[in-house]
């Protein structure tokens, strides 16, 4: 049984059909790519599953429940987390309580009122900052790093929940070519107890960390398949030589 | 009209109004916000002295003026928790201060219930409840509401209960409830003067302490996530719309409590002070002290206060003008409030780490 299970999503926006009966299925522990040109519907579809979107039809499965419905805040007690293209961590606030904030989600609010997550927590606080190697600068502000590493923070709090699966979207959009190697280092780990979608532009990264791929291509599936599979694939090839 | 549009806009927290924050700062603000230096709590020392040492300069009538003054910052305190800290455009927060103020003039007219330790906590749960029923019709649908939706429907809901209050023979109508008999402790009746003022002083700063110690804690934390970005910390798991609806009816029972209190302290209630004009009225005590740091909205209540006392004394007939003028000024340069000369962004944000940074002296 897959985690997670898109089937025929159709999204629709006035005149524009973003998707027309897009499909992705993601095992436990596998980290699948979604490909595809500009325009593809690769954003939308990561939305629809996310629920910042509303599906116009289809269904999206989710540890064997139909979650088409679910609010995100009810996906996210499901298991499921995601990163935003944009980043959205609090500039002022210190990358201590940017990881507190995550994790503190479910706690009740007696211990949010009386500020006992920040004993209960700490430990959990320390050990993301330490695995996304931002533990030195725990008290600074996350205005004051660089923009890879305010990639990381957020990676590190969208993982804060423990989820089963992490949408990414863009991880490492704008990221030096260090910085993108780090950040696959970074993602490796997590792999033992979560999954991941990535949407992104640079294929060379999604080669190196993906299992499988999905490429969309106006809407629809173009193909799926293990990473030899797709770069074997004579359509796909077709549609990036045409972009290119 | 469009330009005043934009700075009201910008003057909304992030979650509405968006980038404008930041760029706003002072130099010598942001200057201050780097060195960590903090200037709110020497704000709130200042604040607190000039409150306990007001009635013994001024002459007694103007002791009574400070009395109210300190019951509308009571007031201001609620919108500034509901707006200035959780977001939430409340354009209706009169509804609360005045349905308490005339549940408790009832009580005494009708039940002559007048002890202080009924009709306080009565008012208070009056404001609690109305903001409970509200909120949770408004704030606790499934998916978040809009901010349009919100703003309308708490403005509806004043103007509605102002409508209701005038039409009902009940309520006194037009003219409301007059002379209601003073609020007693004992034997002992709380007139006009010195005693009343520090007794509505003291409640100000238990009530200030209360809010401050809210959103310093974690929770306060999850507020200023929920202010910068409402879908991210749903994302994160957080039940956004319930942290809405709890600060929105802690703001109601605040309301309400100073809504007993102004009925008690002017002997009468009318419909006014249900309706949208004191609902206006307390978004403009906000704005122009500076939402989101508490201490704000009571700066803005008292200089608002005191600004157009002064100005219908000497001006007799062009003072609403001239204080038109000076907020609209206000709010076209100062976006963030006559604070925003004193504060930086990082302490307006506000820290959480208070417990935790004792630990880590300790430690070092």
């Amino acid at each position: 049984m897959p985690l997670l299970e898109a089937a025929g999503i159709k999204k629709i926006f006035g005149k524009l059909t973003a998707l027309d009966g897009a499909a992705l299925t993601v095992g436990e522990n596998e980290f699948h790519g979604l490909i595809g040109p500009n325009g593809s519907g690769k954003s939308t579809l990561m939305k629809c599953i996310a629920g910042a979107e509303v599906p116009t039809q289809g269904k999206v499965s989710f540890v064997n429940t139909d979650i088409t419905a679910f609010t995100p805040t009810e996906r996210a007690r499901a298991g499921m987390s995601l990163k935003f293209q944009i980043t959205s961590v609090l500039p002022t606030l210190t990358l201590y309580d940017n990881i507190l904030l995550a994790l503190q989600a479910q706690s009740s609010l007696f211990d949010l009122v009386f500020s006992r997550t920040r004993e209960l927590l700490h430990d959990q606080v320390m050990t993301m900052l330490t695995q996304f190697r931002l533990a030195d600068r725990a008290f600074d502000a996350a205005a004051a790093l660089s923009h890879g590493q305010q990639q990381w923070l957020e990676i590190a709090m969208a993982l804060a929940g423990k989820p089963k699966l992490l949408l990414l979207d863009e991880p490492t959009g704008g990221m030096s070519l260090e910085e993108r190697r780090v950040t696959g280092e970074l993602l490796q780990p997590i792999k033992q107890h979560c999954s991941l979608v990535i949407v992104e532009h640079d294929l060379d990264f999604i080669r190196d960390i993906c299992d499988r791929l999905t490429v969309l291509d106006q809407g629809k599936v173009l193909a799926s398949g293990t990473v030899s599979e797709i770069q074997a694939n004579k359509s796909v090839q077709e549609i990036y030589l045409r972009r290119a | 009209m469009p330009k005043v549009m934009g700075a009201l806009k910008k003057a909304i927290p992030a979650e509405i109004g968006g980038e404008a924050d930041a760029a706003m700062e002072s130099s010598a603000a942001a200057g201050q916000a780097a060195s960590g230096r903090k200037v709110l709590p020497i704000v709130e020392g200042v604040v607190l002295v000039a409150a306990l040492l007001a009635p013994l300069v001024l002459q007694d009538y103007l002791t009574v003026f400070a009395t109210r003054v300190i019951i509308l910052a009571l007031f201001a305190l609620s919108f500034d928790l509901v707006w200035g800290y959780a977001g939430i455009m409340s354009f209706g927060q009169a509804l609360f201060f005045g349905s308490a103020g005339y549940g408790v003039a009832l009580l005494a007219r009708d039940l002559d219930i007048t002890n202080i330790f009924l009709v306080l906590p009565a008012g208070t749960i009056i404001g609690l409840t109305f903001a409970l029923l509200l909120g949770g019709f408004l704030l606790l649908g499934r998916h978040p509401s809009s901010v349009i939706f919100v703003s309308l429907g708490t403005l509806t809901g004043s103007y509605a209960a102002d409508r209701l209050a005038r039409g009902w023979y009940y309520l006194g109508g037009q003219n409301g409830i007059p002379s209601i008999a003073p609020m007693t402790l004992g034997g002992y009746e709380f007139s006009e003067g010195p005693a009343f003022y520090y007794f509505v002083l003291g409640i100000l700063v238990v009530v200030y302490l209360l809010c401050r110690f809210l959103v310093r804690s974690q929770f306060g934390l999850a507020l200023a996530g929920l202010r910068e970005n409402e879908q991210r910390i749903a994302f994160f798991g957080y039940k956004a719309q319930h942290l809405k609806a709890i600060i929105f009816t802690i703001g109601g029972a605040i309301a309400g409590l100073a809504g007993s209190l102004y009925a008690f302290h002017e002997g009468f209630v009318w419909p006014n002070m249900v309706g949208v004009v004191v609902s206006t009225q307390v978004v403009l005590y906000v704005l122009f002290g500076g939402s989101g740091t508490l201490i704000g909205a009571v700066i803005g209540t008292v200089i608002i206060e005191g600004v157009s006392f002064w100005l219908s004394d000497n001006y007799r007939d062009i003072w609403p003008i001239i204080l038109g003028l000076l907020l609209l000024l206000v709010i076209l340069f100062r976006p963030l409030g006559l604070i925003s000369f004193l504060l930086g962004e990082r302490e307006r944000v506000g820290s959480f780490d208070a417990v935790r940074k004792e630990k880590r002296d300790a430690a070092s």
